[in-house]
């Protein structure tokens, strides 16, 4: 900026010149170690879409720092060299604006913002997460869909039934119904979400990946574990009163530890599955003044294998 | 051009009273609207601790669920519609006609009313505390279905107070808005063209243009969800042929553009004190002044991306994406040119100049967090996360109420008559940056790990950045003492202020402190320049020299 608003002395003298490139080559060492950095402020990575995410949210972390950096630096600078001194009443050299800069502090952004957007673009073209307008016309098999093309997809879909505070996954053609979610890793997978009540929000952190569920329509949801493990299936959309103890969890395991799980769930006796909100509740009424009013929750749904929500999980 | 709308002036009343009845004059009205807002203030952020004392352990125990759900949602609520936008219509009432040199707002009563309705919404929503079942629990967006569930039946409830609130809110802020609009494009002094209008204007007349556009979107969002609610509509409801995600677009396609209503103005604060207090003039002026409008266009067409993971086509996803990234630009040139203004000044680290630079740290920080968050995939992630919260308390905390009391800090002599005190006033700058950077900081590791908002409890290992974020509120809890003591004790014994205290240039500067009642009278100065010409010894207004010699005299002699 001064070299634009000094005409009668140099711009910049080589010293500070030196000086400025390498505040800046600092600069673009602290943006690219935040960004090696930003993958160890997220959870494991356990689907097909998570790198990509991580990657994206990496390169904005590294642009965003230099930017920041960028900032901080003049205002520090300023803070530093350009205060008045004091007793000092006089006003500054009446600089009015410099066209030039304008133009290029507009052109530098548009272009930076475009090309993290196509970047973006990009990734959400390979992912195809896919929304119920696309639901509706859903026809179209060629779609990427989770990383994958569509004509990988199993022909079953799991169903994911969304309550006021429950969730229950259904396996149809093994006949199997449980609050665990279980999957088999590396395979694609497809959901099939519905909501008995109110809207919530299918969100597994590990796998980068949410969906809000919206009564009154099915939504087609696609993904692909990648990693062996116990993870969070969390309601991200507000959904009342016991929201945030809508939690299920999703043990993801091999082929063969999963077909051995759906047999051997098959089997089992239909019992009443978790809810956290039930027992709660439950425990409420004993009490004399339990707080505002609240929805009672649905009873938990019947399945054959309960699973657990309280096991130590990866993310 | 106004004598003839303007009622035959009584005479003036100095008296405290009439800052507590239905007073026409845009001076008290402004200071209404500040102290109504203050007193909202401390009751949404007397929510916001009973917030972080139950998130500073992962157990839901503080509080019962159903009390906690209650309290965010609130908190949301006040500190939206009777904190910030009064506070800003407040700032809006002192500052407009004073600097435009009119006499008062162009329509005095509609703006007393707009003025009277917000303490009755106010009673209404903080009695909705009291009515059976407590408060609206579904969260400052009120989604459907959960906002029309009505757990007890009764036809007076929380949510249905809570509706008809919001929609006088949006009443008296049309209301407003017809004013502040009308009263800047009409009731300009003699030679102030747009482009020697100062930045607060531009800002205002930007965001209150906003208002009128999307209120009408949001209201009639709002009526369609309280009939839903007490007389069995479906306008939202699937199982009668609704459509929950309806209300969504009707709620963000004016929600979204409030930010705006909410941060322009407040853009038009930095740009008006940068200059004071680095005794330069605003760098790139008409480029400031056009930036807003640009952020209007483009802040109409943003909305979707709140519901990227609502449902929404691809196309949408990708379409507002790419709108919601184009702000950015506008919005940078603003930021350069604060950094152009101060570059070289002669910086005076003031009380409002600190709360000023550090607004603007904050506002960068969540302008890097809000291009994340505009991208999808990313989104898709931390939406509905605490990174969300993180990013929207930098913007409104960090920034925006950050650059509010820079305003009150630089205006208050203007206004009340008396000088605010620099130690009490850097106490409370040092609290408020520390407590909001400790306290909204923490919030972006926790949304990245998938914690999601409105949560009343937590899995166990989002402990540690919680607790951080707890002992940061509970500082800026503390951080509101000073400010309070401040503005008490020099309201009463502060030393007198002159005219123009800070060497600033501006019509309101060429007014006694405080003004008398109707502003300049007659004698409105005509205007020969633009704004800001700090270091270029040319006058504002014609005959300046003699303007201000006649008020330091006036000074001299009281």
């Amino acid at each position: 900026m001064s070299n634009s608003s000094e005409r009668s002395r140099p711009p910049i003298s080589s010293a500070g010149l030196a000086g400025l490139l390498a505040w800046i080559g600092v600069l673009v060492a602290l943006s690219w170690w935040m960004a090696q950095q930003s993958y160890s402020w997220l959870p494991v990575q356990a689907s097909t879409a998570a790198p990509l995410v991580d990657g994206l949210f990496s390169f904005e972390t590294g642009i965003g720092t230099f930017v920041f950096g960028s900032v901080v630096s003049v205002m520090a600078w300023v803070l530093l060299k350009h205060r008045a001194e004091k007793y000092d009443e006089s006003d500054a050299e009446p600089i009015e604006g410099n066209t030039r800069l304008e133009v290029i502090w507009t052109v530098i952004p548009l272009l930076l913002v475009m090309a993290i957007a196509v970047y973006a673009m990009r990734v959400n073209t390979k992912l195809g997460v896919l929304g119920p307008m696309e639901h509706i016309h859903l026809a179209n098999p060629v779609e990427d869909q989770g990383g994958y093309a569509a004509d990988r997809l199993p022909a079953e879909q799991v169903e994911v039934i969304a309550r006021q505070w429950s969730w229950e996954f259904r396996y149809p053609s093994a006949n199997v119904s449980t609050t665990e979610l279980h999957l088999p890793v590396d395979q694609p997978v497809s959901f099939r979400l519905v909501s008995d009540d109110v809207i919530h929000g299918f969100y597994i952190p590990a796998f980068r990946l949410k969906q809000d569920v919206i009564p009154g329509r099915a939504i087609n949801f696609n993904l692909t574990p990648t990693r062996e493990g116990r993870y969070r299936l969390r309601d991200s959309q507000f959904s009342g009163t016991w929201f945030a103890a809508n939690q299920a969890d999703v043990v993801v395991e091999s082929p063969e530890a999963y077909q051995a799980w759906l047999k051997n769930a098959a089997s089992q006796p239909l019992q009443p599955g978790l809810s956290d909100a039930v027992i709660e509740y439950g425990e409420r009424k004993q009490l004399k003044n339990p707080g505002w009013a609240t929805v009672p929750p649905a009873p938990p749904p019947q399945v054959n294998v309960p699973g657990s929500n309280s096991l130590p999980h990866d993310a | 051009m106004t004598s003839a709308t303007f009622p035959p002036s009584p005479p003036e009343n100095t008296s405290w009273s009439r800052y507590f009845g239905f007073n026409t004059d845009a001076k008290v009205i402004g200071i209404q609207y500040i102290v109504t807002a203050f007193f909202f203030f401390l009751i949404g952020g007397l929510l916001a601790m009973i917030i972080r004392g139950e998130l500073i352990t992962p157990a839901a125990d503080l509080v019962d669920r159903t009390v906690y759900n209650g309290i965010y949602t609130m908190h949301g609520t006040i500190m939206l519609f009777l904190f910030i936008f009064p506070v800003l219509n407040g700032l809006n009432n002192l500052l407009i006609p004073t600097m435009i040199g009119a006499p008062d707002m162009a329509f005095p009563r509609l703006n007393a009313v707009a003025f009277w309705l917000v303490p009755i919404f106010g009673a209404l929503l903080i009695g909705s505390f009291f009515v059976p079942g407590g408060p609206a629990y579904s969260g400052w967006w009120s989604y459907p279905p959960v906002s029309t569930q009505n757990p007890l039946g009764h036809f007076i409830n929380g949510q249905g107070l809570w509706i008809t609130a919001v929609a006088l809110s949006g009443v008296s802020s049309i209301m407003g808005a017809l004013n502040f609009v009308t009263t800047i494009l009409r009731m300009r002094a003699p030679g102030m063209g747009f482009f020697r209008m100062p930045v607060f204007c531009w800002t205002a007349l930007a965001a209150q243009s906003l208002q009128l556009i999307g209120l009408p979107a949001l209201t009639g969002g709002a009526v369609m969800l309280l009939m839903d609610l007490s007389f069995g509509t479906s306008f939202y409801q699937p199982e009668g042929g609704g459509d929950p995600v309806l209300y969504q677009h009707f709620f963000w396609f004016y929600s979204h553009p409030a930010v705006y209503v909410i941060i322009l103005p407040v853009f038009g604060i930095f740009s008006e004190l940068f200059p004071v207090y680095s005794r330069k003039p605003l760098f790139g002026y008409v480029y400031v002044c056009l930036a807003s409008f640009i952020i209007v266009a483009l802040g109409l067409v943003v909305w979707v991306h709140h519901m990227f993971p609502s449902g929404v086509a691809q196309w949408m996803r990708n379409f507002f994406m790419f709108s919601t990234m184009l702000i950015a630009v506008p919005t940078g040139v603003k930021v350069f040119a604060w950094l152009g203004t101060i570059w070289r000044g002669k910086l005076r680290l003031t009380t409002p100049m600190l709360f000023c630079l550090g607004g603007l740290f904050n506002f960068v920080f969540a302008g890097i967090t809000g291009i994340m968050l505009a991208t999808v995939p990313v989104d898709i992630h931390v939406s509905n996360t605490y990174f969300v919260v993180g990013h929207f308390h930098y913007v409104i905390y960090g920034a925006a109420v950050m650059g509010i009391f820079a305003a009150i800090y630089h205006w208050f002599p203007k206004f009340i008559g008396r000088m605010p005190y620099e130690g009490l006033g850097k106490v409370h700058f040092l609290f408020t940056f520390v407590g909001a950077n400790l306290n909204f900081l923490p919030m972006h590791p926790l949304g990245l790990m998938g914690m999601p908002r409105r949560v009343s409890s937590y899995d166990p290992e989002f402990a540690f950045w919680n607790v951080l974020a707890s002992l940061g509120a509970f500082l800026l809890g503390v951080s509101i003492i000073p400010f309070l003591l401040n503005m008490v004790s020099s309201w009463v014994r502060g030393p007198k202020a002159p005219h123009n205290p800070w060497n600033a240039i501006g019509l309101e500067w060429l007014l006694p402190s405080p003004p008398p009642e109707d502003n300049f009278g007659e004698h409105v100065p005509t205007v020969i320049a633009r704004p800001y010409g700090y270091g270029t010894g040319e006058p504002l207004v014609e005959h300046q020299a003699e303007i201000e010699n006649q008020l330091t005299l006036q000074e001299a002699s009281a």
